[in-house]
Order: structure tokens, then C-alpha cells, then sequence
């Protein structure tokens, strides 16, 4: 392999992997879609840096290949001549990208301000963070585990954390912040369409924001992810007067909690081992608890393990089960409901 | 700084083959020492950014039980003894730059004497607060200062002493070691680097104490 | 160096040095207790590489994992401890010691014309205790594995598995380790020079040690005292770190960071080094500004103190605080474009010689600069809460890591190896190597910057489930499914790349194998011109005299022959002569 043929290699390769980023870049692109008015605040400093990266590496690399080319060596005795460094080059590469990133540095200070900063008088929302779901408590005292929004009005997230650390993201909205136990922070936006009608929450399938929880919290880090949705304002009243818990308890109602407040995520209905215990056959079982004694499962037992779990923990399990946000008629549903799983 | 090229014929006993003479061995024994010095106070120097947040944090708090858990008086005693074992360690460079081992071994044992009363008094400490509950963080259970998170000033007063304590210790058995081989004879006014170089780690945990003291007593 | 040094040092192909360090003293005991620094410096060589290939098969269990929505070969306890050992090992026990303690240790003695580092006996240590390290992390996996992330972020840490006990232990040591290893360098750089060698006639692979020894002496004791704490607050709740106890968890970012955010320096800055010497060696040509090179190596350990806290922006610390990191953070972009500019411009009226290590050198250009560059993108203080803690992150890390470090390591590797084991590699079968990881590591992380800005979450073992048990918006899913199923071939591409390129260079120790020629490439720092290769347990038989800077080469007569009496009685005059050392070879060219 000789030089020559070498030098070509490297600018074949250079040149493929040029291509096939510009081709991941045009087919994908980067930014998901603007959902709220910060998307736009955020996604301006984003593509200056990006297509003033783009133009950077492209002029290195071709740089590079020029000369390598060009100063290819082309026989064993070549001398290279001497070169003394010139200073207005040297200065320029000094002096051209401290200009450049005190422009981005300042664009992206004004952006972050504006993220910061949460209008008076934004719609407030509490969110707590627990291994491994959301609440979100609306001013009226409705407890929820998706969060509703409404449209083309602000909105400010104060969150805390019941365990460890979190962080709420929504890509869409541009908009991440850590949720730390014992601490109030906060985010907020205003988002733009509505992603759905109020009666269309109540069908699979609908439309909606996506939310992830983006601070490593553990086993199931990866499945805290959440909804939004953003209804116009008549519907979100609506909506927001609506969510009472029924008046009765019921099996379905149980069930559909199950998965609402993510018990899903720890504990199973088909009998295999998750997080926590299954809870297929869960009534009426003989539990073998850590510190030795062994409890028959009833409805005083299954309420105790709900409202204090970390009272008595099942033996093989550690107590990881979060305090959840329950009344006493959705309790008394997902015992209802626990009994009849088989 | 760079080195000059000696013959081979120079190399003195003590000095090692891949030096080429004995103050470039002196000289850079002594630098790794200043450098690792260095990364004690860093090491140090992070339990003392934690105090300073929790300080800021809760100054009330730390404050009062500042006043009320720690005991200034023998604090302060510790103090002299410490600074009176840096004394003797500088005199025992003096000595055995004068060539007088004998006194210079001498000098080193008071050092570490005195190193032993500072644990000794330490000890008196300790004692008295575990007795009384006056524990780092959730062991905390004293009945007489119940201001919130307490605990936390224990616990930084417990990690900072407590390494100190142990540098205190590491300090003892070199020193002692040290001061066997200086009656052995090993060193004299030609070739002291351990003395030396013990003398100054000694300083060091001398000036850590000297800040810890007034800063958490 | 003296010509009179020069001439017995270099030998011609096919003829073995009379001493030989590999060979003398003989037996495994004479290397288990040596204090030896080449042969310490090959014994780090074998074990980080064991490292990297354990955190690399991790590395590709993960993108397993990730190749298909849902669970794949793991659950999800299992990958969160797979990709936790995959970062703890690659930083704690391959990357930070790979450059500096076997490439450095090996060269920074010869380089500055020493016969062996200051503190011989403590660099042994240091690698005894580098072992212990290990072996507490081995303890920590078999105690119940380790679950935390590479970061150890408190309260998570403090509630999940002993084995984070035995993990803290474990960075703690080999952070001692690297104190001991920087101490070393500092001090030999600074007192056990040859004659003539002054500060400005350094090689710059030893000022990029040099800086990053400072940056391990004055960081690592911070990681030490965090560790310390992490350690009592588990077995004892003091509390620091506690919230529930009062403590504060972002204290302890900032404590981790104040020496994770150094620590990628120390990573980089003997990278820097070796891409130096390379770009120099196979330009024929002087640096181009050496000063500003040397210079902005310390300037960037300096700076690199004052950032940490860029990667804490949505972490709850202080607005005033994150202003201040980002714009420093900037600032560092501009002493590491001073480097990336004047390699390039190195090449301006050289001869390039295309050899194996040049080009991962050029690969190093190609893949660090965008590893930077999406570096400053994270800086800016409005996109970064975006982009924090997404794939995009993953991706600027593995581009400065594995396409920055890890490739001029490799390529680092491929140029000393002659001098190590006195034996040449296959230049086919390297290239192919070379060639195989440029393309596999671009696929493999290119896209993972589109799925970070696109909001895939790092740390993820699934990108399909929601709490409530319901799937994930399904366009997201996706998108997700086609870029990591892109990535994840990739890293078959990279793997199959790594082993053509490590099988190379082991066959190359093989009985019977080509021996190398002493300057094979024609370099002109001491270790090339005053050393044979493999070296002389000694280094040298004399101490060098140096005369010139490391790459004069147009005062380099003896490698180009001085146009002289080229040997056979014909005077050319006209610096034409045929070289003494890069003799024309056949085989040496395939
Ligand atoms: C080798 C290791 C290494 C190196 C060298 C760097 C280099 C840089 N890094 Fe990186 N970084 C990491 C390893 C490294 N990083 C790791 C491991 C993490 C994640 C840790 C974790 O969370 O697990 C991380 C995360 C990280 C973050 C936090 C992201 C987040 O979590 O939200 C940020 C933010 O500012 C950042 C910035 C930078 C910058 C500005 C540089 C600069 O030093 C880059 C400078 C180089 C250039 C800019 C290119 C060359 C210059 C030119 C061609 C000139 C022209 C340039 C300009 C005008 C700008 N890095
Ligand atoms: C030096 C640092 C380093 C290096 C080199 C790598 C190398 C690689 N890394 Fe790693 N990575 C980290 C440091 C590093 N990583 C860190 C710090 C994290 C964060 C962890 C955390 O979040 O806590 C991370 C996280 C991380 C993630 C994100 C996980 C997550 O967030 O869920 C992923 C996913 O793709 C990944 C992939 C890879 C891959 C494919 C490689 C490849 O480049 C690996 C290539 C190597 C091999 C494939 C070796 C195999 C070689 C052979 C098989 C040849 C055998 C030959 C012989 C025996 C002769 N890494
Ligand atoms: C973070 C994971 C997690 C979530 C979410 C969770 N649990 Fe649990 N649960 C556990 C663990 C772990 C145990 C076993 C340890 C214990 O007994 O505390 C457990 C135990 C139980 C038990 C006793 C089981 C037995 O076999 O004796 C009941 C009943 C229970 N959970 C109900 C619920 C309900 C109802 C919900 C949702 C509203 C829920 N859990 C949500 C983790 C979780
Ligand atoms: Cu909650 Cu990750
Ligand atoms: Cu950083």
C-alpha cells in the first residue's frame, strides 16, 4: 500500500462519513417538533451552533485532506522545508472563536434567562417525583399521574421529590429540570395547540405530549415516563371538574388505578416477579415477611401494605415501595380488585 | 534546573543509580514531598468547603452547638501540644544538620511524645461525647441540644478530626521509625531527606489542626 | 542529541540490540517485583487494554439491550448494573490510566533522557495499589453489584446495593494511584532532564503529561475526600449528603464534578501529547507553534478547574452559578482550537507519510473536533437543558473519549510499538483495523446525537413503556427503534475493527516475526534517536547532550544524511544523500 493509495482511502472514508451525516442530519433531523413557546427560544441558539459546528469540522477536516494531499510525501529522501508559524494566522484562530462563542455564549444567557423566568400569574401545578411515577396536584386538589395543561396559557411546574433524585422532561417543550427530595424547583411554558379534546382522553390511541423522567432513579428509570395533554381552556375546566374519584368503590375501578398509579410497574398480574410481589393470587396467601413471621393476606394486611409500606416488608423484597397518593374509596377499589386477581 | 551529566564515579552510598547526584536525589524527594503535601490540604480542603456550606446553610445551628458539644479548653490544649511537637521536629533537623544524631533522635521522641499526649487528650474527647450521644449524623442522640441537623456539625466535627487523627497516628509510627534509624546512624549532615521529609509532613498536620481549631471549637 | 550518542542507538533492520530490556533480568518474578519503568509501563499497557476489552464487551451488551424497543437480553436491574460497570471501568480503570501510565510511563523517562523515573519504588506501588483498585471493584460486583451510574449521585446511592461500598473504595484507591503516578511525572519533568534539554526543547507529548499530571495531583484528592464521604455517610448516615438527614445531594455534584470535570483532562491532555508526536513524525515537519501547543495544554488543565458546573445546569444550583460555568466552559474551546489548528497547519510543507499511527492521528482531527464541538453546543446554557442528560450527552463523550483518547491511544499504541517489542505489525492488516473502527465508530455515535436532541433519555434500558404500563407515544418509539438499531450495528462494526487491530499487533510477537527497524519512522525525539529498540534496561549508555528542539528535522543530518560523503566517496551537497535511518525496505511498505 502506498501512500498515494492510502491518501485516497482516507479521503474516500472521510468523504463517506461526511455524506452519511448529512444524510442522517437531512433525514432525521434534530429538533423533535415545537410544542410550546420555548421550543423556539432554545431551538435558535441550537442551529446557529450547529451549522456553525457543521462549517468548522467541514473546514478542518478539508484542511486537513488538502494538505495532505498536497504535501503527500513522495519519496523516501523528501525533506520538508522549514516553516516559520505566521502570527496573523496564529492570532486569527485565537481571536475568530472567542468572537464566535461570545455570540453564542450571550444568545444562549437571554434563552436561558427567558426559560427561567415564569411569567406572574402562570396556572400552578405541584408534581411529585416517586419511584417510579408522577402526581400532579391541581389547584382544586385533584391528584392526577398524567399531567393536563391548558393550551396558550402559562404554566408553572413547582416539583419536589418524595425519594431520590428525578428530573422532568418534555422534549417537545424543551423544557428539563432535576426534582429533589426535600426542595421546591420549577419549570414552566405555555404550550400551543391542544393535542386533544377532553373526550378523547377517555380512548386509547389519542394523541399527547410525551414526558420522561431523565435523572438515573433506579430500577425502573426507564419506564417513568408519563403523558401531557393540552386541551383548550373551556375543556381543561371541564376536564379539571370532572376528575372526581367515584363515590363507590368498584372492581374496575381498582383496576383501571392498577395500572393509573403505576402499581403496574412493580407488581405484576400474571405471577412473575417484578420490583415487588405479584399480585396474582394475592389474597388469602400466606406471607413470609423479612423479620421472620408469617401473615395471612387479607383486607386489613392489604390496606396496611398500601397506606405504610414500609411497616411490614415481604420477605425476598426490599422496601421500595413509594407512599402513594390513595383516597379511602380507591383503596378500598384496589383491594376490591386485588381479590379477584387468580 | 535540568540536571548536570556526572560521572558515575560521584555516586555517593545512599544515592540511587538513576540519579546523578545527591541534590538532584535531595531536591526532587523533597518537590514529591511538597507534592503530596498538596494533595493533603486538597484533601482537606474539601471537608472544609463542606463546613463552609453547611455554615452557611445553618449558621444558628452551628453556632450553638459549637457553644454547647465541643470543648474549647482542651481544644486549646491541643493546640500548644501540637504546636510544641512542631518545634521539636524543626529542632531535630537543626541537630542533625549539626551532625549531633543523638539529640536529633532525641528531638524526634518528644515528637512523638507530644503527638501521643494530642491523642491521648483526643481520646478524653471522644469518649465523653459518645458516652453522652453526641453522635455524627443519625446516631445523634443527645438529649441537651436538639436544634435540627445537629447531627450534620457532629458529623463534619467526626470525619475532620477523625482524619486528622489518623494522620496523627500515620505521623507517630514515622516518625518513630525515623528516630530508630537516626540512632542506628543512617543519617547525618550530608543525608537527612527523611528527617526532612517527615518533618514536614509533620507540619502539615500541625497547620491542618491549626485551622480545624478555631474553625469548628 | 550528539551525533556521537545517536549512531550506536539506531540499528538497522533485522539487527537485535545487545541488551534488551524485555530480556533482561529474565522470569516472571524479575517483572512482578520490577521497578523498572518500561517494564512497569508494559505491564499498565496489558492491563488497562484487559480493561478496555471488558468495558467495550459491557459497551456492547448495552447497545444489545437497546437494539429493539422492550426488553431484549436483560431486565432492567441487569442493564442499569451492566452500563454502571461499563462507565466505572472504562473512566476509573482503563481511560485515566491508559495514556499516562503505560505509554507515559514507558516514554516519559527516555523522552527527557533519564535512566528511570524519580521514584522508581513508588511507581511499582502505584501499580500495585491501581491493582487493589481493581479488585475492589471485582469485590464490588460480586457484593451485590453496583447500580448508581459511574456518577454515584446521592440519596440513589446511599439506599441501593452494598456494593456501591466497595465501588467508592475502589475510586478511591485508584485515585491514589494516579496521585502517586502524577507526583512522579512532576517531579522527574522538572529535575531529571538530560543536558540541554530545556523547557522549550521538550517533546510535547511530555508537556501534555506534564499538565496532566498537575490536573491529577490538584483533582483527584477531591474524588478521594467525596469517596471518603460517600463511604461514611453509608456505613454511618453522617448526614452530608442526605437530604433526609438535612445534607444537601447537589453538594455532593459539586463534588463529584470538581474533580470528573478535571479528570476528563486527564483523559484528554496525553492525547493531545500523542497526536502531537505523530502529526510531527509523519509530517516530517516541525510543529507548527510549539509554544502555543505547549502553553495551551496548561492553560486547559488551568481552565478546566473552573467548569464543573456545566454539568449541573437543570441540577437546582444557583442561576448566577451556571452563567459563570457556561462562559468559562467556552473559554476552553479556544486553547483546544489552537491545537486542533496548528496539527493541521503542521502538515503545511511536510512530506505526510501515511502510516498506520498517522492515520489514526488524522481520525483523532476528524472525530475530536466534532466531539468538541457538540462539547461547546452542551455549554450553552439554554440548549443544555434540552440536551442534559439525553444520548446527545453519550454521544459528545464518546466522541471525545473513544474517538479522541481511546483512538490516539491506539494509534499511540501502533507508533511505540516497534520501540516496546522491537517487532513491526502488518501495515495491511493494521489500516484495515484502522479503517474498520473509523467507520464503525461513526455509526455507532453519530446517531446517538440525533437521538439525544431528538429526547431520548440516557440511562434508559427501554424507550417503549410508560408508568402506567401503556406504550410510549409510538412515532417516539420509532424514530428511537431505527437510530438505535443503526447504533447498535455499529458497534459490531467498531468491535470487529478493535480485534483486527489488537490480533495485528499481537501477531506481530509471534517467534519469527519481522524484527523493527530502530527508527522505523524516522522520528527525531530521544526516544527514537538515543535508544535502541527495544531499549537497554539502562535507556542509555550515556546520558544524552541535547542540542536542538524535538522536530528539527532540517537539523536532522543523521536521519537525511548531511549531503555529505554519502558512503560511498560521491559528494552530492545537495541534502540528497540517501538517509542513514529511514532505509528503503519492500516489506516495511506492505
Ligand atoms: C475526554 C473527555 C472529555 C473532553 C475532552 C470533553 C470536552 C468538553 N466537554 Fe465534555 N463531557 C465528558 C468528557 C469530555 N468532555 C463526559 C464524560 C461527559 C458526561 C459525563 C456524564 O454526565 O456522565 C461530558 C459532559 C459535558 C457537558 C455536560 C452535558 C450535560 O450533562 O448536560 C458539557 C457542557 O458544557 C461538556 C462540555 C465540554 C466542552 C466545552 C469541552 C471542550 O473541552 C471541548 C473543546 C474542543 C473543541 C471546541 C474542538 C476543537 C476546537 C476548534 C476546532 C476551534 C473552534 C471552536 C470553537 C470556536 C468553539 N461536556
Ligand atoms: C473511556 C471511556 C469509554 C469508552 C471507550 C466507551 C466505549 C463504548 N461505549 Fe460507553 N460509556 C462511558 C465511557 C466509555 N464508553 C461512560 C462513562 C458512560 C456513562 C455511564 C453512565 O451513564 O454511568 C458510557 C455509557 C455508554 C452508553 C449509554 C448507556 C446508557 O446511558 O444507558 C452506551 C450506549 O450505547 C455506550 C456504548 C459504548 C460503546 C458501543 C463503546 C465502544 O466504543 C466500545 C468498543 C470496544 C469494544 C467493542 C471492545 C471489544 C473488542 C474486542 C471484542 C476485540 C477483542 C480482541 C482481542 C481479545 C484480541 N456507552
Ligand atoms: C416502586 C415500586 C412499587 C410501586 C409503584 C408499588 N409497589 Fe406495592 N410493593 C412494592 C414492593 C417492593 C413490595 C414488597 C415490599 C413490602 O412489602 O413493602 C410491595 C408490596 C405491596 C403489597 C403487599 C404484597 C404482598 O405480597 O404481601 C401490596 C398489597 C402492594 N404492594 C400494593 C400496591 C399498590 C396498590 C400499588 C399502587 C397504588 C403499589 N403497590 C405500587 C413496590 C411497589
Ligand atoms: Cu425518575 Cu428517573
Ligand atoms: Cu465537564
Amino acid at each position: 500500500m502506498n501512500n498515494r493509495k492510502l491518501g485516497l482511502g482516507v479521503i474516500a472514508l472521510s468523504v463517506l462519513a461526511i455524506i452519511g451525516m448529512g444524510v442522517l442530519w437531512a433525514v432525521y433531523g434534530w429538533m423533535p417538533a415545537q410544542k410550546a413557546n420555548l421550543a423556539p427560544v432554545i431551538d435558535g441558539p441550537f442551529y446557529f451552533v450547529k451549522w456553525a459546528s457543521a462549517a468548522l469540522t467541514l473546514g478542518v477536516v478539508l484542511a486537513m485532506l488538502y494538505l495532505m494531499v498536497k504535501y503527500t510525501r513522495k519519496s523516501e529522501t523528501q525533506r520538508s522545508e522549514v516553516v516559520i508559524p505566521n502570527t496573523i494566522m496564529e492570532t486569527a484562530w485565537i481571536v475568530l472563536p472567542t468572537i464566535l462563542v461570545l455570540v453564542v455564549f450571550t444568545w444562549g444567557f437571554k434563552a436561558y434567562v427567558t426559560s427561567n423566568v415564569a411569567p406572574p400569574g402562570a396556572y400552578e401545578i405541584y408534581v411529585k417525583g416517586k419511584k417510579w411515577l408522577w402526581e400532579f396536584t391541581y389547584p382544586n386538589g385533584v391528584v392526577t399521574n398524567e399531567l393536563t395543561v391548558p393550551a396558550n396559557r402559562p404554566v408553572k411546574l413547582i416539583m419536589t421529590s418524595d425519594d431520590v433524585l428525578h428530573s422532568f422532561y418534555i422534549p417537545e417543550f424543551r423544557v428539563k429540570h432535576d426534582v429533589i427530595p426535600n426542595r421546591y424547583t420549577s419549570v414552566w411554558f405555555e404550550s400551543g395547540q391542544p393535542t386533544a379534546t377532553a373526550a378523547q382522553l377517555e380512548t386509547p390511541g389519542y394523541d399527547f405530549v410525551q414526558v420522561f423522567c431523565t435523572e438515573y432513579c433506579g430500577t425502573a428509570h426507564s419506564a417513568m415516563g408519563t403523558r401531557l395533554n393540552v386541551l383548550m381552556q373551556r375543556d381543561f375546566d371541564t376536564w379539571l371538574a370532572s376528575v372526581e374519584t367515584p363515590s363507590e368503590a368498584s372492581v374496575d375501578y381498582g383496576e383501571k388505578l392498577y395500572s393509573q398509579k403505576a402499581c403496574i410497574t412493580c407488581h405484576s398480574v400474571d405471577g412473575s416477579g417484578k420490583v415487588g410481589p405479584t399480585f396474582k393470587g394475592i389474597y388469602g396467601r400466606q406471607q413470609q415477611m423479612t423479620d421472620g413471621s408469617v401473615v395471612e393476606s387479607d383486607e386489613d394486611y392489604l390496606y396496611q401494605s398500601i397506606v405504610n409500606p414500609g411497616g411490614q416488608v415481604v420477605a425476598g423484597y426490599q422496601n421500595q415501595m413509594p407512599v402513594i397518593a390513595l383516597d379511602e374509596v380507591q383503596i378500598q377499589s384496589l383491594i376490591m380488585w386485588m381479590k379477584t386477581v387468580e | 534546573m535540568a540536571s548536570t551529566a556526572t560521572a558515575h564515579a560521584d555516586h555517593q552510598a545512599h544515592v540511587q543509580h538513576h540519579f546523578v547526584s545527591s541534590e538532584q536525589q535531595f531536591d526532587s524527594a523533597k518537590m514529591g514531598m511538597w507534592l503530596f503535601l498538596i494533595t493533603e490540604i486538597l484533601l482537606f480542603s474539601g471537608m472544609f468547603v463542606a463546613y463552609a456550606v453547611y455554615r452557611v446553610w445553618y449558621p444558628e445551628m452551628f453556632d450553638s452547638a459549637a457553644q454547647e458539644l465541643l470543648d474549647p479548653f482542651k481544644g486549646a490544649l491541643n493546640t500548644i501540644v501540637l504546636l510544641g511537637s512542631s518545634l521539636t521536629v524543626a529542632m531535630a533537623i537543626r541537630f542533625i544538620q549539626d551532625d549531633e544524631a543523638k539529640k536529633a533522635g532525641w528531638a524526634l521522641v518528644v515528637t512523638v511524645l507530644l503527638a501521643g499526649v494530642f491523642m491521648v487528650i483526643k481520646y478524653f474527647e471522644y469518649t465523653h461525647k459518645i458516652h453522652e450521644g453526641i453522635l455524627p449524623g443519625v446516631h445523634y442522640s443527645y438529649e441537651g441540644l436538639t436544634t435540627p441537623y445537629v447531627g450534620i456539625f457532629m458529623s463534619i466535627y467526626f470525619v475532620m478530626t477523625g482524619i486528622h487523627g489518623l494522620h496523627v497516628v500515620i505521623g507517630m509510627v514515622i516518625l518513630s521509625v525515623i528516630a530508630f534509624r537516626t540512632f542506628r546512624g543512617d543519617f547525618s549532615s550530608e543525608y537527612y531527606t527523611y528527617i526532612e521529609l517527615s518533618a514536614l509532613y509533620w507540619h502539615l498536620v500541625d497547620i491542618v489542626w491549626i485551622f480545624v481549631f478555631p474553625l469548628i471549637y | 542529541m550528539s551525533t556521537a550518542t545517536a549512531a550506536p542507538a539506531i540499528l538497522p533492520k533485522g539487527h537485535e540490540p545487545t541488551h534488551n530490556y524485555l530480556k533482561e533480568p529474565k522470569g516472571i518474578k524479575s517483572w512482578l517485583t520490577t521497578v523498572d519503568h518500561k517494564r512497569i509501563g508494559i505491564m499498565y499497557l496489558f492491563t488497562v487494554t484487559g480493561f478496555f476489552l471488558i468495558g467495550g464487551i459491557l459497551a456492547l451488551l448495552v447497545r444489545l439491550e437497546l437494539i429493539a424497543p422492550g426488553e431484549t437480553i436483560m431486565d432492567q436491574d441487569t442493564y442499569n448494573q451492566i452500563f454502571t460497570l461499563h462507565g466505572v471501568v472504562m473512566v476509573f480503570l482503563f481511560i485515566i490510566p491508559s495514556i499516562p501510565a503505560s505509554l507515559g510511563n514507558f516514554l516519559l523517562p527516555i523522552m527527557v533522557g533519564a535512566k528511570d523515573v524519580a521514584f522508581p519504588r513508588l511507581n511499582l506501588a502505584s501499580f500495585y495499589i491501581y491493582l487493589a483498585g481493581a479488585l475492589l471493584a471485582v469485590a464490588g460486583i460480586v457484593f451485590g453489584g453496583v447500580d448508581t451510574g459511574w456518577t454515584f449521585y446521592t440519596p440513589y446511592s446511599l439506599e441501593t446495593s452494598a456494593g456501591v461500598l466497595w465501588m467508592t473504595m475502589a475510586v478511591f484507591v485508584a485515585g491514589f494511584s494516579s496521585i502517586l503516578t502524577g507526583i512522579n511525572f512532576i517531579v522527574t519533568i522538572h529535575k531529571m532532564r538530560a543536558p540541554g534539554l530545556t523547557w522549550n526543547r521538550l517533546p510535547l507529548m511530555i508537556w501534555g503529561l506534564y499538565a496532566t499530571s498537575i490536573v491529577q495531583v490538584l483533582a483527584t484528592p477531591v474524588i478521594g475526600i467525596t469517596m471518603l464521604l460517600l463511604f461514611f455517610e453509608r456505613v454511618m448516615g453522617i448526614g452530608i449528603f442526605d437530604p433526609a438527614l438535612g445534607g444537601d445531594p447537589v453538594l455532593f455534584q459539586h463534588f463529584f464534578w470538581f474533580y470528573s470535570h478535571p479528570a476528563v483532562y486527564i483523559m484528554i491532555l496525553p492525547a493531545f501529547g500523542v497526536i502531537s508526536e505523530l502529526v510531527t513524525t509523519f509530517s516530517r515537519q516541525n510543529i507548527y507553534g510549539y509554544k502555543p501547543i505547549a502553553l495551551s495544554s496548561v492553560a486547559i488543565a488551568f481552565l478546566g478547574f473552573l467548569v464543573w458546573g456545566h454539568h449541573m445546569f437543570v441540577s437546582g444550583q444557583s442561576e448566577v452559578s451556571s452563567i459563570v460555568f457556561s462562559l468559562i466552559t467556552y473559554l476552553i474551546g479556544i486553547p483546544s482550537g489552537i491545537k486542533v489548528f496548528n496539527w493541521v497547519a503542521t502538515m503545511y510543507k511536510g512530506s505526510v507519510w501515511l502510516r498506520t499511527p498517522m492515520l489514526y492521528a488524522l481520525a483523532f482531527l476528524f472525530l475530536f473536533t466534532i466531539g468538541g464541538v457538540t462539547g461547546i453546543m452542551l455549554g450553552v446554557l439554554a440548549v443544555d437543558i434540552h440536551l442534559h442528560d439525553t444520548y446527545y450527552v453519550v454521544a459528545h463523550f464518546h466522541y471525545v473519549m473513544m474517538g479522541g483518547t481511546v483512538i490516539a491511544f491506539i494509534g499511540g499504541v501502533h507508533y511505540w510499538w516497534p520501540k516496546m517489542f522491537g517487532k513491526m505489525y502488518n501495515q495491511l492488516w493494521s489500516t484495515i483495523g484502522a479503517a474498520l473502527v473509523f467507520v464503525g465508530f461513526n455509526i455507532t455515535f453519530f446517531p446517538q446525537f440525533i437521538l439525544g436532541s431528538q429526547g431520548m433519555p440516557r440511562r434508559y434500558h427501554d424507550y417503549s413503556q410508560l408508568a402506567n404500563g401503556e406504550p410510549v407515544r409510538q412515532d417516539i418509539i420509532d424514530l428511537f427503534t431505527q437510530l438505535h438499531f443503526m447504533s447498535t450495528v455499529g458497534s459490531w462494526v467498531l468491535a470487529l475493527g478493535l480485534f483486527v487491530a489488537f490480533f495485528t499487533l499481537l501477531a506481530s510477537l509471534r517467534k519469527g516475526a519481522p524484527l523493527a527497524e530502530g527508527n522505523p519512522w524516522g522520528a527525531a525525539t530521544l526516544d527514537w534517536t538515543a535508544t535502541t529498540s527495544p531499549p537497554d534496561p539502562h535507556n542509555f549508555h550515556h546520558t544524552p547532550i541535547v542540542t536542538r528542539g524535538p522536530y528539527d528535522y532540517h537539523l536532522l543530518d543523521e536521519l537525511y544524511g548531511d549531503g555529505g560523503d554519502s558512503g560511498d566517496g560521491s559528494k552530492l551537497g545537495d541534502g540528497s544523500a540517501a538517509p542513514v535511518v529511514v532505509t528503503p525496505s519492500k516489506d516495511s511498505e506492505v
